[in-house]
């Protein structure tokens, strides 16, 4: 019995699968956007020298903190990028950043206005939230196994697994973020005759852009988490460093990769926290 | 005096079940039954009510009894369950959206209990906001801004942000935006209530010399009677989503509908709201173009006083005369009155408040005599009806 339930679901899904694969246009449209996406940032990366990219993000991180302690940072991210540079994992570095880039971009296109819209609606919320959770608790790895068959292998299906899994926290901190707006603010934007999009511009989204921004970074997280999962079906990056390692069994190297990933994420993590903090 | 505001039977259901709730509601369920059997609860229940164009109408009532939703109906905020708002004769429950919003913009302005500044605008973007929504030229709006703040008494105050103000500031620059709207409504929600009392006294005087100024109609939500009292020129007291009373403050205090309102006047501070004219009585008086001494004392006796007070034929005030110094007088063989007369009695305006008088009350051995512009005697104070009044009966 259970045995024929999960057989039949099993092939549902295939079968939807193989349907889904007649619109083969479709995806090809979506794929030529991402990788045209993603070759821009990566023509950006790779016309920058190592040593002005160093110096842009410490420049960044220096203007954006300028009223904060930040000369550990500075240290750490002038440290951690040379250790990168030096050991000559710089362009898988890149690679690595516009995968996540790329993602994250389209993540926020289409999360902010889908959990806007989730504000808005009860309806759209009733609907739209039981997708997220699945979205998110799913094994990443899953997503891989469509993502392979509509987009091939390469850095579009990495990308698209990525927003994919990157994509809940940004619709749904917009959504909690818009709903938490205090009710007398957004009535007297009523009573004062706002229309929709005056109300949004004006009161909502100004007043939830902390908490929009928290799910912003969050969701830059959770596509850096990505990477390795992504490098098994050919998403070049340092994820590809360390998947390599481990199928060599070679730990030194998988560490030395691994490192390399910490180091750019506890440097994205840092610079998109002042995104939410700024007044 | 033309009606600006009419409320015709507005219903406001809450819940699931309206159509089920409203059916129940017009044959007479009680509220009870009503979210018993739909679980709908009755907001406001067959209001009716006028208000007139340049008046401050206060709706008062404790928390739940359907003040704010009623408010909020005005404007809709909250949409009707059945019932018209007629705001200058049109039915606001029939605008569609975009005739509702130019409505909002052209004839209503709110004021709220907790401010609801936005932050992260400065006082006097704040203040523009009304302006901005209507798309008016930036140097403009911000001319008028500055004019409403000049108003409220924060001129100085444009640049700063609403976190930098204390709440009474706060309140101020919400009354601004109101009035640098410049609509003829001004709708205010418990709009002091959330200030200390010596602020909250400064805002209603202002907003007494504004209403007198600008000749807004005002519609002010208040669950203290004190202050419903001192602002409204009509009071409607609502209760459990009920019209219990609508009048005048001296009707609600004088005439109170049912125990409930009788109950909340209980607690009032009647020196604030009954005036001179409240608690006057009719004098004895006699009148020295027509008549002497003798008269004057034959007056006194038929109604037991042992003073009275003396006019001219058009009832002016001329003085006060002891019955002793009377009976003198006529041992002595004289007519004349008027040696006899204390011309400095203590007296008071018809519309002076009682709380100004009580000190002289307390003091005096004669009875306050109450006069007009024009000193023409309208009545005086005894003691007694002062004490009477303060207890809460009638004068009379």
């Amino acid at each position: 019995m259970t045995l024929t339930i999960a057989a039949s679901l099993e092939k549902w899904i295939n079968s939807f699968v193989d349907w889904l694969s007649q619109f083969t246009g479709v995806f090809n449209a979506i794929s030529d956007g991402i990788s045209s996406i993603a070759n821009v940032f990566q023509w950006i990366f790779d016309l920058l020298p190592a040593w002005l990219f160093i110096v842009l993000v410490l420049g960044t991180t220096y203007f954006s903190k300028r009223h904060e302690k930040k000369y550990g940072l500075l240290t750490f991210e002038l440290l951690g990028l040379l250790y990168i540079w030096v050991i000559g994992y710089w362009r898988d570095m890149t690679q690595t950043l516009t995968l996540v880039l790329t993602s994250c971009l389209i993540v926020y296109i289409i999360g902010i206005p889908l959990g806007i819209w989730m504000a808005k609606s009860n309806a759209v919320q009733l609907i739209v939230r039981p997708i997220l959770d699945f979205m998110q608790t799913m094994p990443a790895f899953v997503y891989l196994i469509p993502a392979v068959a509509f987009f091939g292998i390469g850095t579009v299906p990495g990308a698209i697994a990525s927003i994919i899994f990157a994509m809940p926290p940004t619709v749904r901190m917009t959504n909690l973020g818009i709903r938490q707006v205090p009710t007398d603010l957004v009535e007297a934007a009523d009573s004062y005759g706002a229309n929709g999009w005056q109300k949004l511009i004006k009161v909502q989204l100004p007043l939830a852009r902390s908490t929009i921004m928290a799910g912003v970074s969050q969701s830059l997280m959770l596509a850096l988490s990505m990477v390795v999962i992504a490098s098994m079906i050919g998403t070049l990056g340092l994820g590809t460093q360390v998947y390599f390692a481990v199928g060599r069994n070679n730990a030194g190297a998988g560490f030395t990769a691994g490192l390399a990933i910490v180091i750019l994420a506890i440097i994205i993590d840092r610079m998109s926290n002042t995104l939410q903090k700024k007044k | 005096m033309s009606v600006e505001i009419e409320v015709k039977n507005v219903t406001k259901i809450f819940g699931k079940q309206i159509s089920k709730a409203k059916k129940m509601a017009s044959q007479e369920a009680s509220k009870e039954e009503i979210l018993a059997k739909t679980g709908a609860t009755v907001g406001v229940d067959q209001a009716s009510f006028k208000i007139n164009r340049g008046e401050l109408f206060v709706i008062m009532g404790l928390s739940g009894s359907g003040k704010s939703t009623m408010l909020r109906m005005i404007n809709q905020l909250i949409p009707v369950t059945s019932g018209q708002i007629l705001v200058e004769g049109k039915d606001l429950t029939k605008l569609g959206k975009k005739e509702l919003i130019e409505f909002r913009r052209e004839k209503m302005s709110m004021v709220f209990q907790n401010f609801a500044l936005l932050p992260h605008y400065t006082i006097l973007d704040n203040v523009a906001f009304g302006l901005e929504l209507q798309g008016i030229e930036k140097n403009e709006r911000l001319k008028k801004a500055k004019k409403a703040l000049k108003i409220v008494g924060l001129s100085g105050y444009g640049t700063q942000y609403p976190s930098q103000l204390s709440g009474g500031m706060q309140q101020r620059v919400g009354l601004a935006r109101a009035l640098a709207s410049n609509t003829q409504i001004l709708l205010m929600d418990e709009a002091f209530s959330a200030l200390d009392p010596l602020n909250r006294k400064e805002m209603q005087d202002e907003l007494l010399k504004i209403q007198s100024d600008l000749n807004k109609t005002i519609v002010f939500i208040s669950h203290d009677l004190n202050e419903a009292l001192k602002l409204g020129d009509h009071i409607m007291i609502m209760r459990n989503g009920m019209v219990v009373q609508t009048g005048t403050p001296e009707e609600i205090l004088t005439n109170p509908a049912n125990d409930y309102v009788e109950k909340f006047i209980e607690e009032v501070d009647r020196t604030r709201v009954l005036t001179a004219s409240n608690v006057m009585i009719n004098p004895a008086t006699v009148n020295i173009e027509k008549s002497g001494p003798r008269t004057a004392l034959r007056e006194m006796q038929a109604n037991n006083t042992s003073s009275i007070y003396v006019v001219d034929n058009q009832r002016h005030f001329i003085g006060w005369a002891d019955a002793s110094d009377v009976s003198n007088l006529i041992r002595k063989g004289s007519k004349d009155l008027k040696s006899v007369l204390m011309r400095n009695v203590p007296v008071a305006h018809p519309d002076t408040p009682l709380n100004e008088l009580l000190s002289e009350v307390s003091t005096t051995q004669i009875p306050l005599a109450v006069l007009d512009e024009d000193s023409h005697l309208k009545g005086i104070i005894v003691r007694g009806a002062v004490l009477a009044a303060l207890a809460g009966d009638e004068v009379e």
